[in-house]
């Protein structure tokens, strides 16, 4: 059954049928006969943004917190292309976005014309895919087919550019029944039977197991992350995570070592080194975590479930892969384990855990607190504490504070930390809090902010408060750029060279001029007032919390390094511990 | 990640290569829409893997598809990467290493055109006819050859050309399809 109408008013049902009840967006000439069709419909609600990056993160922060396409909308030309950080972005980190475009009518492409780019061309090598839609007739099949590219096998973002005669143009709409039948596109979705059998034998037969596990049981859905902690429970195996797969396994959980790599803790990353067995579920050994290629876990059989066949092998070698998604397969696992085996748990693996509670001993994670200085750490410990019993959502952004996040804050359950991975984008935190407060309204959204890296999408505050967005963003202002300043001091003799953050804003009048509460704290004994306070207000918050200046993340797998040769807590003196090939690694 | 200036992938690990670049040629099955060339040409120079020749022409008008030959150098486990990462492109149907799937037929086709007098123009029909190149355009001064055979064979044949007047060449780039009776 077809209906006729505009292609502008085709966008909007095709929202609609995709169940879309949030778009994030700003208008221009290429967009305005969509934004008429915005206007005379209620069931799809825009958030008008600030910049179109701000839309692209926001979007971001919308998919990761429910498992949904965030949608973005933005004009030709220069709305285009301030989308194109978050679509690198989001590509980086397979997340599910689809970003409608305006472009000028068809006749004038190619013609240099007023606010004309070549998006397609733009964005292609920064989309999963994208689409010019130069017929009417093709528009409803592309806008699905959008959707279920962006949200199937590993997802991205796509990019649908839409010329403005188009969006004009009169048409038959039609939603196409079998969407999941494309002619080339097919995911690959259950594993090989076979491979995880021989995956579970490896398991039962292994000594020094470890379940490494990273964003792909996040995008596999809740359940993966359910049958993730029902393996764990079965196995007895310890888990760690990669960055993106913080929260899938509970941080309570007392098989849990955290986070892995070049800021992971020291129980992490040397039971890595140690393995004899390593089962990859959905990270793709990223070279954040296996630090030093040829020193990586040098005495371990290695399976990895992905559901991108080109993630396996790509930096390390593979022993037994298994393609798929992750729930599928680690159900499979389950299934297969229990008809093998009821061994024991605990017996089978205490050797191992002997050890791995030798290296936890080590409490790589330790800093030294202070009573006159908010120490970052302990501001993230009070923070944590301060919302534990809450709903609560994090955001970051780039930098030392977003790896003390996702060191000291306690994530137990999935799609609850929002942070840039792949891209390291600052700037994505506050409008990807944004975006996740749009979604869960009743929610405590809080960014984990550097007073760097929030300015770059500060204007966003202003989203907030135009749509009453009580998001809090928690500023751990060190007046560095923290990590920077990091690197320099460990690779360039401690010189500075513009890392010191110069002319800082009144974070707290700039949060009034804007509409919202500003609160500052310098001293431990008023932080956790103070964190109520601004857990309190309801409305958006910009919290600057003054912290130590020079204060280093550790523990570090420095480069050139191996998994091993990690730098802990005590190391003063971190500017000698890089040799000369090291220095030329990023 | 550019597989090609850093074997590895990884930015802690410059360390030689151990395996030699081997040269293979692709079969890559596309749907014939707008882009899809500067996809897998954006492809490998994102990733920094050779192009060493490419080929593209409709082969299937009905179903709308195209068949692109891509002869590429890379050691092994690049090459594993470039037949996945063409893989994971949307409009991408198949993707065949016919090198590693055993023999396979590679032919290309050059125009080369030639201009002399005298005794060189009786030496240029001579080594033509020897490599059974056609003459498709003749002046008092010129010939245009067509020759169609191995890249080695219309190598040899311009290397020949080259004294005796070369002007200039045009060259198909190769196509390949796998021997015997199965398909693609
Ligand atoms: C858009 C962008 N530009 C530059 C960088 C490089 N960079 C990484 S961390 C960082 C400093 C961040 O400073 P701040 O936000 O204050 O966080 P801190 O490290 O101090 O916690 C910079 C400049 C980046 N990741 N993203
Ligand atoms: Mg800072």
């Amino acid at each position: 059954m077809s209906e006729q109408m505009s292609g502008a008013e085709m966008v909007l049902r095709a929202l609609k049928d995709q169940n879309v009840e949030h778009i994030f967006g700003y208008p221009g000439g290429a967009v305005l006969p969509i934004y008429d069709a915005i206007f005379q419909q209620d069931d799809i609600k825009h958030i008008l943004v600030r910049h179109e990056q701000g839309a692209t993160h926001m979007a971001e922060g919308y998919a990761r917190s429910t498992g949904k396409v965030g949608v973005v909308l933005v004009t030709s030309g220069p709305g285009a292309t301030n989308a194109i950080t978050g679509l690198t972005d989001a590509l980086l980190d397979s997340i599910p976005l689809v970003c409608i475009s305006g472009q000028v009518p068809t006749p004038l492409i190619g013609s240099d014309a007023f606010q004309e780019c070549d998006t397609v061309g733009i964005t292609r090598n920064c989309t999963k895919h994208n689409y010019l839609v130069k017929k009417i007739e093709d528009l409803p099949r592309i806008l699905h087919e959008a959707f279920y590219i962006a949200s199937s096998g590993r997802p991205g973002p796509v990019v649908v550019d839409i010329p403005k005669d188009v969006q004009f143009a009169m048409g038959d709409y039609y939603k196409p029944s079998n969407e999941s039948d494309h002619k080339s596109y097919k995911p690959q979705l259950n594993g090989d039977l076979g491979a995880i059998e021989e995956a579970v034998n490896l398991m039962i037969r292994a000594e020094k197991p470890i379940l490494y596990t990273g964003g792909g049981i996040i995008n596999s859905g809740k359940e993966a992350s359910e049958s993730l902690r029902e393996l764990a429970e079965l196995t007895g195996f310890p888990v760690t995570s990669t960055l993106m797969g913080l929260g899938a396994f509970p941080a309570k959980s007392d098989q849990w070592l955290g986070m892995l790599g070049m800021h992971g803790t020291y129980e992490a990353n040397l039971a890595m080194h140690d393995a004899d067995l390593i089962v990859c579920l959905g990270a793709r050994f990223d070279d954040r975590i296996t630090g030093r290629l040829d020193a990586f876990a040098p005495n371990s059989t290695k399976i990895h479930v992905d559901i991108d066949p080109s993630s396996i092998g790509k930096t390390v070698h593979i022993d037994l892969p298994i393609i798929g998604d992750c729930n599928n397969i680690i159900l499979e696992m389950i299934r297969i384990w229990r008809e093998k085996t009821d061994q024991n748990r605990l017996s089978a693996s205490s050797v191992w855990w002997k050890q791995i509670e030798e290296w936890r001993d080590v409490k790589s994670l330790r800093y030294e607190n202070s009573d006159e200085v908010i120490k970052p750490q302990f501001a993230i410990q009070r923070l944590n504490e301060a919302v534990k019993d809450k709903d609560t959502y994090i955001t970051t952004e780039v930098g030392q504070h977003q790896m003390w996040a996702a060191q000291y804050f306690q994530f137990n359950e999935p799609n609850r930390f929002m942070t840039s991975g792949g891209l390291g984008t600052m700037g994505y935190g506050l409008p990807a809090a944004v975006g996740v407060q749009v979604a869960h309204p009743d929610a405590v959204v809080i960014d984990i902010a550097g007073e760097a890296s929030v300015q770059m999408t500060m204007q966003e505050f202003s989203t907030a408060v135009q749509f009453r967005l009580p998001i809090k963003i928690f500023i751990l202002n060190n007046e560095y750029m923290g990590m920077v300043r990091q690197w320099q001091q460990l690779l360039h003799g401690s010189r500075y060279s513009s890392s010191y953050s110069e002319s800082l804003p009144d974070f707290v009048k700039l949060a009034e001029a804007m509409g919202g509460k500003g609160i500052r704290c310098d001293d431990p004994a008023k932080l956790d007032d103070a964190i109520q306070d601004m857990l309190d207000y309801d409305g958006p918050v910009l919290f600057d919390c003054r912290v130590s200046k020079e204060e280093n993340c550790l523990p570090m797998i420095p480069s050139g390094k191996a998994h091993n040769e990690m730098i802990l807590p005590e190391t003063k003196d971190i500017g000698n511990v890089i040799d000369e090939k090291g220095k030329v690694l990023v | 990640m550019n597989t090609n200036l850093q074997p590895s992938g990884s930015a802690y690990f410059i360390t030689k290569p151990t395996a030699e670049p081997e040269r293979h040629t692709l079969s890559v099955l596309v749907d014939n829409e707008p882009g899809i060339l500067a996809r897998i040409a954006g492809l490998f120079s994102a990733r920094g893997f050779n192009i060493d020749s490419l080929t593209v022409s409709e082969t299937n008008h009905e179903k709308g598809r195209s068949r692109i030959t891509v002869v590429t150098v890379a050691r092994p486990k690049v090459l594993r990467q470039i037949k996945l990462q063409l893989e994971r492109l949307i409009p991408v149907h198949k993707v065949h290493d016919l090198t590693q799937e055993g023999k396979c037929l590679e032919r290309e086709l050059a125009l080369v055109k030639v201009a002399g007098k005298g005794e060189n123009r009786v030496e240029t029909l001579r080594i033509a006819d020897a490599f059974r190149a056609q003459v498709v355009d003749a002046s008092t001064e010129s010939f245009i050859f067509e020759i169609t055979g191995k890249s080695s064979k219309i190598e040899q044949f311009i290397a020949l050309m080259m004294p005796l007047g070369l002007v200039e060449v045009v060259r198909t780039g190769i196509s390949a399809i796998s021997r015997g009776s199965s398909k693609m």
